[in-house]
């Protein structure tokens, strides 16, 4: 089976890429494109490590495939920051020590931008089920919640 | 190296060829989230894939002769942000929303959590419970196909090789019609139901019951609707005595398993005290006393 050629634009930037049928996203991701930032913890959309966003939408990269990903318009982990300067939600997740060992963190904070892309007030509640699919063996949530909460009044100019 | 092909037909027609010519297995691909863990665990060995998401209509909502249709590979994500489908069919909606993540929900599909025909997918007792009609396309062309007649088995559906479903119709909605659906669950989130309820009804005026459907999802190897249940409630207000009544047939209706989710025992009588919570929840948002969340 040939590979498949396929073009996405991947945190801005026109990406072209081959891939293996049945490689994931985040297989693509990972080992063709080399952006190692989404990482995989379960493989099987439990965890959340994975986490990008899709034509606006978060998903986990591990339950998708490469050849999907034709068309699309993706943002991982490495598209957060502008350039040298931390996104708010990086900044936040740094000075609340929302982060232990860090695996869960690239997807955390993936999904925490697709949650306040989406709901820019989002109640504590809110954002505790929004982020109830990204795992974390360390921290407890509670620091990234504060780290969330915090980001977004950033982000609204309600906080510095 | 890998057999596997893939292709993303542009037509219902070049779909329904693609399935129809494949020597091996082929699979249907809508969002993924069930297709994928099955391919990765080795469960399933497809040699073709057919993503359907670039044929038109299978993605999206709209309104027609009243109802909606809602293309089988739509996002749960885009039917929970529908205004109009979250004043029609709440139970429908908030069924969706219990399934998997929030990412999970951004790929998942109505007709993909249907034709995995697992008995505990969520969104399959409250699209039992709407009445809702599955638009399957195939070879023969098109057929308009009961929810209810769908899943056949763990895993196994009425479709033809060469078939899939493109949309989903619900019905015109009467007035002082509403649904709702519960899960229960030993947390709060990301799990899988120990047993599922969803529940629609039409009231009249004085509040009594003129239509009724009801599902149980995770009792049995199959959703079951429940046309006893069902009857139960037409023509009766949400009494004490209706409850009961309804209660009990909800667990005469339970065939369930023994696994580590739950005895029999437990899901039989949790199966009973669902149903009780679900009707009380869509009589009131019928009578248009609650239009809240479920959970």
């Amino acid at each position: 089976m040939a590979k498949q050629y396929v073009s996405a634009t991947i945190n801005g930037e026109q990406s072209e890429f081959l891939c293996e049928t049945q490689q994931s996203m985040l297989d693509v991701l990972r080992d063709v494109i080399g952006l190692t930032g989404a990482k995989e913890g379960c493989g099987s959309g439990d965890c959340g490590a994975c986490s990008i966003i899709l034509d606006g939408r978060l998903v986990c990269s591990c339950l998708m495939l490469g050849v999907e990903a034709n068309g699309t318009t993706i943002t991982t982990i490495e598209g957060i920051a502008q350039g040298d300067k931390l996104h708010p939600i990086q900044q936040k997740f740094l000075e609340h020590a929302a982060l232990q060992c860090g695996f869960c963190t690239p997807g955390l904070i993936v999904a925490t931008k697709a949650l306040l892309d989406e709901n820019p007030n989002p109640t504590e509640t809110e954002a505790r089920y929004w982020l109830a699919g990204n795992l974390c063996r360390c921290t407890g949530y509670d620091k990234v919640i504060r780290a969330v909460m915090d980001a977004a009044a950033v982000m609204r100019g309600e906080a510095a | 190296m890998s057999n596997l092909s893939y292709a993303a037909p542009t037509s219902v027609d070049d779909a329904v060829k693609l399935l129809a010519g494949s020597s091996g297995l082929a699979k249907v691909l809508s969002g993924g989230t069930d297709l994928l863990v099955q391919m990765r665990s080795g469960r399933l060995k497809p040699d073709l894939i057919v993503d359907t998401k670039k044929i038109p209509g299978i993605i999206g909502i709209r309104e027609e002769n009243g109802g909606f249709v809602i293309g089988a590979g739509t996002a749960g994500a885009v039917v929970e942000a529908h205004a109009g489908l979250n004043k029609a069919w709440p139970g429908l909606v908030e069924a969706l929303d219990l399934i998997g993540s929030t990412q999970v929900q951004g790929r998942c599909s109505l007709a993909g959590n249907l034709c995995n025909a697992s008995p505990a997918a969520d969104s399959v007792p409250a699209l039992f419970a709407a009445g809702a009609i599955a638009v399957v396309v195939g070879s023969k062309g098109k057929r308009e196909v009961p929810v209810e007649q769908i899943p056949t088995a763990p895993g196994r559906t009425s479709l033809a090789k060469d078939e899939f479903i493109l949309e989903f119709k619900l019905p015109v909605r009467p007035a002082r019609s509403s649904d709702a659906y519960l899960r229960f669950i030993p947390r709060t989130e990301m799990d899988i139901a120990v047993v599922g309820c969803g529940i629609s009804v039409t009231l009249n005026e004085a509040g009594v019951c003129t239509a009724a459907r009801v599902s149980l999802g995770a009792v049995a190897p199959t959703v079951l609707l429940l046309a006893d249940a069902a009857a139960i409630l037409v023509g009766h207000t949400l009494d004490a005595d209706t409850l009961a009544k309804l209660d009990a047939a909800a667990q005469a209706a339970c065939k369930p398993i023994n696994d580590k989710r739950g005895t029999i025992e437990y899901r039989t009588k949790v199966a009973g005290v669902l149903a009780r919570r679900v009707a009380a929840i869509a009589f009131d948002r019928a009578a248009g006393k609650s239009t809240g969340k479920a959970h």
